[in-house]
């Protein structure tokens, strides 16, 4: 790998914007957010359901809805994929960039095998013939760990369970040694005891792979274990953005410090059920003046209230949106 | 697999039974028939029946007789036609109306799916909204209204097709009348494909496929179309029961041999085994539609096979 | 459902133009068949040898021509669709009433009885129910009552299934339970908590069984199995139109017409009754 490559970020996002129209009005999903992903980086994304945290990601991948309108910049490897035509698309979507689901069940086409919707992922990208396809479909399912692979190429989805379905699904998304995998709450409908599973699985992938990953959850947990920086988001903002071991060590933004603090184990943390955190999260497309976050912080100001923060670096590769950080 | 087909056909005989056995029962509740008092029939026609099934006989011998007779195809003589059996007369006239109908079937599922694929993609826009207003209209007209007027505008005024009429093998005289007859169920399939494809396309699944970088053409073809036309499957049945209602009308009126208009005419003459005979053949064809629309469901959707 | 839903519902109705039109349609051409014969100068019955089958024109007083015989088509195409409409409200009632009354025993009893009840709908679905009646017309003759009945016969499946499904679920709800518990008969329960809460789906399915009782009705005259002379629905009009479909066109297209935009109306003001009351098949 020249130095070029190695400097250049696989995913570069700027000042996305993406505005929702609905019957009441139009709503915006995420405001202004920016980030980037170097390469054989794992980022972490955390933030409560309404913090635009996947509806970034749908937009990168060209997966919003019709009524949704995407603004900004979405570079990956250099070009810029945002409002490319479909077509263009596929040949990235898929192979160099792919990304996995929360529950597995539903994402799968439930009338197929196994076998054909992991093949046809070849097929399509590669040119592989559909016999080539099947044997590398194979090899794939014993890379996660499936046990008695030939027999599931076979099979239905619902004849598997549900930690199978996931590993299928993450395997899907390897065939083609992509540059960067994301995974949407990829433990989220699962067990307590098959995301641990799960987790390990996604743990050696990465270690095997010269690929980034960016795993969106809503549990600090699963985050905290994989990830090499972490961003939090908040209101379709980002609040803060540094890395894991700083941030979860030493938070900027009182958000981020209000979550570790209610999280007593980090394992099993799940962000929706926090006692101590006050009031409602903001939903989508409330426009509020000043920071999102004001009514629900201690330390807020009237400055607070009247005035957006902007994200700022305070350290090297630390950021954070707020005009009281922890460190001041 | 094996065994829900043998489930769903062990659900289907008891219908047939139920048919068959009402429908000899009502012969026998007839006026104007053997049973009658009165004995109106030209004799030659009351001896062809008493041969079939042994008038003189307790009930249950000629219920046995007559049953047997069906199990063989025979539907015994016809009321009206002394030298014919109602197994001769049907014979005659499937072969034509079978042609009719299957052309007209496939007809419907050839253009009806792709127009409700095409207005499922074009969602809300003028083109969706034009298909499917053309659709409502195919559905509400009837085939004997359809069928003069289409004769009217592309035989008589176009002059390009015959009005009526038939010659063994020809096509140019069917036209018309699979068109006429095709009309309702085409406009029918294309909603249900429509409403079912939408329904679909909202799926998680298509969002998987479409992640995975797959082009529309496959993510239609490969991951929607089967979910999308279990609706379709559904209405296979009453297709082929509007087509073969249909077909009596439009045999009538574009003169074709089939057997919809021996019904027609064995119902105005009241030839009775004539009309039983249509009867039973027309539910067994119903029933066997059903159970080729349960098979496909079960290809459609593997989860059905598993069920108990 | 209480007042506010029917005024939801009713805006709904009149944001949807295309079952607004259809409304204005049916009522235009359900006033035309009531009132229309009297508008013209023209005698049902009377032969008008001196213009045997004419072209429609204002000149001759034949505002739709005549048929082969003379007779002014305008005013027998009304009564024609008089006849037709007739047929379809009485035959309409009948099916209602079965529908309503077998699908509300079967939803209210529950349990095995429902599920024979259910079973025999599924079995008389399956069967080409036309040619049954077809078959009885053949066997019991051409009797009025009889062709009421058996038309009657041809809607009730599906309104029993919605008036079954609806009931099964207003069952659990608990204004029936302290309705059977302050001792009130089933018979009393079903009339004054059920009914009225299937009135929605009623209405619509109503609606929709109307166009395909008429269309059945219209199928069995053209065949010359319905209507017998000198009473002429629809039906018979237009068979006798496609008789002389060469020579005098309107004869077929002034009923087929008539016949084919009531229909449709009546499919399209159905449908906007449906996505207004929001009803979906199973309750």
């Amino acid at each position: 790998m020249t130095r070029h490559a190695a400097s250049m970020p696989t995913l570069c996002i700027e000042n996305l914007q993406v505005t929702y129209a609905l019957a009441g009005g139009p709503v915006e999903a995420v405001r202004d957010v920016s980030l980037t992903v170097a390469s054989r980086e794992c980022l972490g994304i955390v933030g409560e359901s309404g913090s635009g945290k996947t509806q970034v990601f749908m937009a990168a991948m060209g997966l919003l809805a019709k009524n949704a309108q995407a603004s900004g910049s979405v570079r990956f490897d250099g070009r810029e994929i945002l409002g490319l035509a479909p077509k263009a698309l596929n040949r990235i979507r898929g192979s160099e960039l792919t990304m996995i689901f929360q529950d597995p069940m539903s994402s799968l086409t439930p009338h197929l095998r196994i076998g054909v919707q992991l093949a046809e992922v070849l097929v399509t990208h590669r040119g592989f013939s559909w016999r080539d396809a099947m044997r590398a479909a194979r090899f794939i399912l014993e890379r996660v760990r499936v046990p008695e692979p030939q027999r599931r190429l076979r099979q239905y989805p619902h004849e598997l369970s549900g930690g199978m379905r996931q590993r299928v699904m993450i395997g899907m998304s390897l065939l083609c040694e992509p540059k960067l995998l994301i995974a949407d709450e990829p433990t989220s409908a699962l067990d307590v005891t098959v995301q641990a599973q799960i987790m390990e699985v996604l743990r050696a992938v990465r270690l095997e792979a010269a690929m980034g990953m960016v795993l969106i959850s809503h549990d600090l947990g699963v985050v905290a274990a994989l990830a090499d920086r972490i961003l939090v988001m908040y209101a379709g903002r980002v609040v803060e953005a540094s890395p894991a071991g700083d941030l979860l060590q030493r938070p900027q933004h009182p958000y981020t410090a209000l979550l570790l603090q209610c999280v007593p184990n980090l394992r099993t943390a799940r962000l929706e059920r926090m006692p101590c955190l006050p009031g409602q999260a903001l939903g989508a497309g409330v426009r509020e003046r000043g920071c999102a976050f004001a009514p629900r912080c201690p330390r807020a100001t009237e400055q607070c209230r009247s005035e957006q923060p902007p994200l700022r670096s305070l350290q090297q590769s630390a950021q954070v949106a707020c005009h009281h950080p922890l460190s001041r | 697999m094996t065994r829900y087909f043998l489930m769903r056909l062990g659900g289907a005989i008891p219908t047939l039974f139920v048919i068959v056995t009402l429908a000899f029962f009502l012969i026998r509740a007839a006026p104007g028939g053997p049973f009658d008092r009165e004995q109106s029939l030209p004799p030659q026609i009351m001896a062809n029946l008493q041969n079939a099934y042994g008038l003189d006989q307790p009930v249950w011998v000629q219920y046995g007789r007559y049953v047997r007779a069906l199990g063989h195809g025979d539907f015994g003589p016809s009321f009206k036609y002394k030298d014919f059996t109602v197994t001769e007369l049907i014979g005659q006239g499937l072969p034509v109306t079978l042609e009719l109908g299957t052309f007209a079937l496939c007809l419907a599922l050839a253009l009806g799916i792709p127009v409700g694929i095409f207005a499922a993609l074009r969602h809300n826009s003028p083109a969706d909204y034009a298909t499917m207003s053309v659709a409502v209209v195919g559905i509400a007209i009837p085939s004997f209204v359809a069928l003069p007027c289409l004769a009217l505008f592309f035989g008589i005024h176009l002059r390009w097709l015959p009005v009526a009429g038939w010659e063994p093998g020809s096509i140019r005289h069917l036209v018309l009348p699979v068109v006429a007859l095709a009309l309702p169920p085409l406009a029918y399939i294309a909603r249900l494909t429509r409403a079912g494809m939408l329904e679909v396309l909202h799926s998680r699944f298509i969002r998987t496929a479409v992640a995975k970088g797959l082009p529309l053409r496959t993510v239609i073809a490969r991951h929607a179309l089967r979910p999308a036309l279990v609706p379709v499957v559904g209405y296979l049945a009453p297709a082929v029961a509007s087509i073969m209602t249909g077909s009596l009308v439009v045999e009538s009126i574009a003169g074709l041999p089939g057997v919809g208009r021996y019904l027609v005419q064995g119902a105005l003459n009241r030839d009775y085994t004539l009309v039983m005979g249509m009867v039973i053949i027309y539910s067994t064809v119903l029933i066997v539609m059903g159970l080729v629309a349960d098979l496909l469901y079960a290809w459609l959707d593997p989860r059905v096979r598993f069920v108990r | 459902m209480n007042v506010g839903l029917w005024r939801e519902s009713g805006r709904r109705l009149r944001a949807n133009t295309g079952a607004v039109i259809a409304l204005c349609i049916v009522v235009i051409l359900v006033a035309m068949a009531l009132v229309g014969p009297w508008l013209s100068p023209n005698n049902l019955e009377a032969l008008d040898w001196s213009h045997v089958a004419a072209w429609p024109g204002m000149a001759h007083a034949h505002w739709f021509g005549t048929d082969r015989l003379g007779r002014d088509l305008f005013v027998r195409t009304l009564d024609g669709a008089r006849v037709s409409l007739a047929v379809g409200l009485v035959a309409s009632a009948v099916s209602l009433s079965v529908g309503v009354s077998y699908g509300a025993v079967a939803g209210y009893l529950g349990g095995r009885t429902d599920q024979l009840m259910m079973r025999i709908i599924e079995i008389l679905s399956g069967l080409p129910l036309i040619f049954f009646v077809i078959f009885l017309t053949v066997i019991l003759g051409r009797s009025e009552t009889l062709l009421f009945v058996s038309i009657g016969a041809v809607g009730w499946l599906t309104m029993a299934r919605i008036v079954r499904g609806r009931t099964l679920s207003i069952r659990q709800q608990e204004f029936i339970e302290a309705a059977v518990a302050s001792g009130a008969s089933t018979a009393r329960i079903i009339i004054k908590h059920v009914v009225p809460n299937v009135l929605g789906p009623v209405i619509v399915y109503a609606t929709l069984t109307v166009p395909q009782i008429i269309l059945f009705e219209s199928f069995l005259s053209f065949l010359g199995l319905g209507i017998q002379e000198p009473h002429a629905s629809l039906g018979t009009l237009i068979a006798q139109g496609a008789g002389e479909m060469e020579a005098a066109p309107w004869i077929l297209l002034v009923p087929g017409g008539f016949l084919a935009l009531l229909l449709l109306s009546l499919n399209i003001l159905g449908d906007g009754l449906r996505d207004a009351l929001d009803v979906k098949e199973g309750g």
